[in-house]
């Protein structure tokens, strides 16, 4: 899918970088995972949810799965544990658990 | 042939007609003494209709520059010009306009930095910026003024070099006194510049790309600073050979460094900017009298021409390096600083005098420069001591 080959970026020499190391493809952080900086997450409780989507307003990293107005689920792979979305709910449909209590966490 | 109109003008206006004839897409600026005139010029320009340059008025010189960059960024032609505190002023972004490898040309009025206040010349302003990795010129005269902006905009978009350029002149001395120039018309300087195409422009939507991108932890910065100075390196061979190609247009010569009298001086001075004149003249004097002295005027102070100034400096038996700036703190002045640098592998070393004059638009008068020449004589006869010494007042 990517038009600009960073597959051996780590091995890359100053002439491989493009004048002033810009990015030559917007949008490409979707592909830098970030859920590893996580030691908290959100879990969420489909039950109690209202979908008000005050949650999906409120996260600075787009980590909220929307889907036909709905919330569906937290991407945790870019997910960074703020717990900016526990601190909105109005409806205790969040709450933060420790990373190493999660089913297939960080510290798991 | 070209068209040429001989005209009484200073050094601001003539930055001005280089501007106009390269009529960059943006100039974003902010009026600072004593460079205001080349701005105050443009702003008339787009006023009548002459260009079709968007010229934003800022509220400083860091807004000034900023707005440069991200029009720079953006894929336009962009110009400014500023001077000493406002220079100053523009230290952070000066370094960011470089490290996004950012064409933008700016002319300077090299003038002196508070405190204490002071509008007049010298090269502090330009000496605090000689790191930040822009390419700087140094004009003597409004002609080569207007050269060398002229040239600025060939030198900054080339794609193996695509960095900002500094094209400076001194405060009052070059940028107010009306001289002899001569204008070339504008279809000959637009075929020479040349139309500018961004290699990525931020409103290219079919490609999308990001500027001013962070790189993390070691390894990649270094590599993007690597690939900055090759950029400030290539820079040289390619000033050369677009000063032969102007050259062949205009019939003024250019190169790195302008040298007189050198092909068998024994005494030589060093020195930048508008009192070249004032050494030449001197020299000129004592030639008269049987000294073989000479003179070397730098011309681009980055990237430095090491190897030219040592070939022209061997043979010599004393220099005197005149600087219009201090290094604090530094056994020389910049200027200094560099000839020492250049000279170190020479297999025969000349005697060598740093002296800081004219600080503070302070009069570089013929008196003192006879006063260098005698010195350097003693200096030769190791009557003297190396070291820096204030011009006229030590």
């Amino acid at each position: 899918m990517s038009k600009w080959d960073v597959s051996n970026f780590d091995n890359w020499k100053s002439e491989d970088y493009p004048e002033g190391a810009i990015c030559l493809e917007a949008g490409n952080s979707v592909q830098y995972l970030t859920g590893g900086w996580r030691s908290d997450r959100p879990v969420w409780d489909e039950n109690a949810c209202k979908h008000c989507m005050l949650c999906w307003m409120h996260c600075p990293d787009a980590s909220i799965y929307v889907s036909d107005g709905k919330m569906t689920g937290i991407d945790y792979d870019h997910c960074k544990g703020c717990g900016i979305c526990v601190h909105e709910c109005r409806f205790d449909a969040l709450k933060m658990i420790p990373e190493a209590d999660a089913e297939g966490g960080n510290h798991a | 042939m070209p068209k040429v109109t001989t005209l009484a003008a200073s050094g601001n206006q003539m930055v001005g007609e280089a501007f106009r004839q390269a009529e960059p897409d943006v100039i974003a600026a902010y009026p600072i003494t004593p460079q205001t005139a080349i701005v105050e010029s443009y702003a008339k320009f787009v006023a009548d209709g002459r260009v079709h340059t968007e010229f934003v008025t800022v509220e400083s010189e860091h807004s000034s520059m900023s707005a440069c960059i991200g029009a720079s960024a953006a894929g336009a032609r962009v110009a400014t010009a500023t001077s000493s505190q406002g220079l100053a002023y523009m230290w952070e972004v000066l370094h960011i306009a470089a490290g996004m490898r950012l064409p933008i040309v700016m002319a300077n009025a090299n003038r002196a930095i508070a405190a204490p206040i002071n509008i007049h010349c010298d090269h502090s302003d330009v000496m605090g910026a000689r790191d930040t990795g822009w390419v700087i010129f140094f004009a003597e005269t409004a002609q080569e003024a207007y050269d060398n902006t002229v040239i600025s905009f060939r030198v900054a978009e080339h794609p193996d070099v695509l960095l900002p350029v500094m094209t400076t002149l001194d405060g009052f001395i070059t940028t107010h006194a009306m001289e002899r120039c001569e204008l070339l018309d504008d279809e000959t300087v637009k075929a020479f510049i040349g139309e500018y195409k961004p290699k990525h422009s931020l409103l290219d939507l079919e490609n999308p790309v990001g500027h001013g991108m962070f790189a993390n932890l070691g390894g990649a910065y270094m590599q993007a600073k690597l690939a900055e100075r090759r950029a400030l390196d290539n820079a040289a061979p390619i000033i050369k050979s677009l000063g032969d190609e102007w050259a062949a247009i205009c019939g003024r010569s250019f190169d790195m460094i302008d040298c007189w009298g050198m092909e068998d001086a024994e005494y030589a001075i060093v020195i930048l900017g508008s009192a070249a004149g004032n050494a030449r003249h001197v020299a000129r004097e004592l030639r008269a009298q049987g000294v073989k002295a000479g003179v070397v005027r730098v011309r681009v102070f980055r990237p430095f021409p090491y190897a030219e100034l040592a070939e022209a400096l061997s043979g010599v038996k004393a220099v005197a390096v005149l600087d219009r700036s201090d290094s604090f703190g530094a056994q020389a002045a910049p200027l200094a600083l560099e000839v020492y640098t250049a000279l170190f592998d020479a297999p025969v070393r000349p005697a060598i005098r740093n002296y800081v004059y004219g600080l503070g638009g302070a009069d570089v008068t013929l008196e003192i420069l006879h006063q260098v020449y005698d010195d350097l004589d003693k200096l030769a006869a190791g009557e003297a001591n190396p070291g820096l010494v204030y011009l006229g007042i030590q």
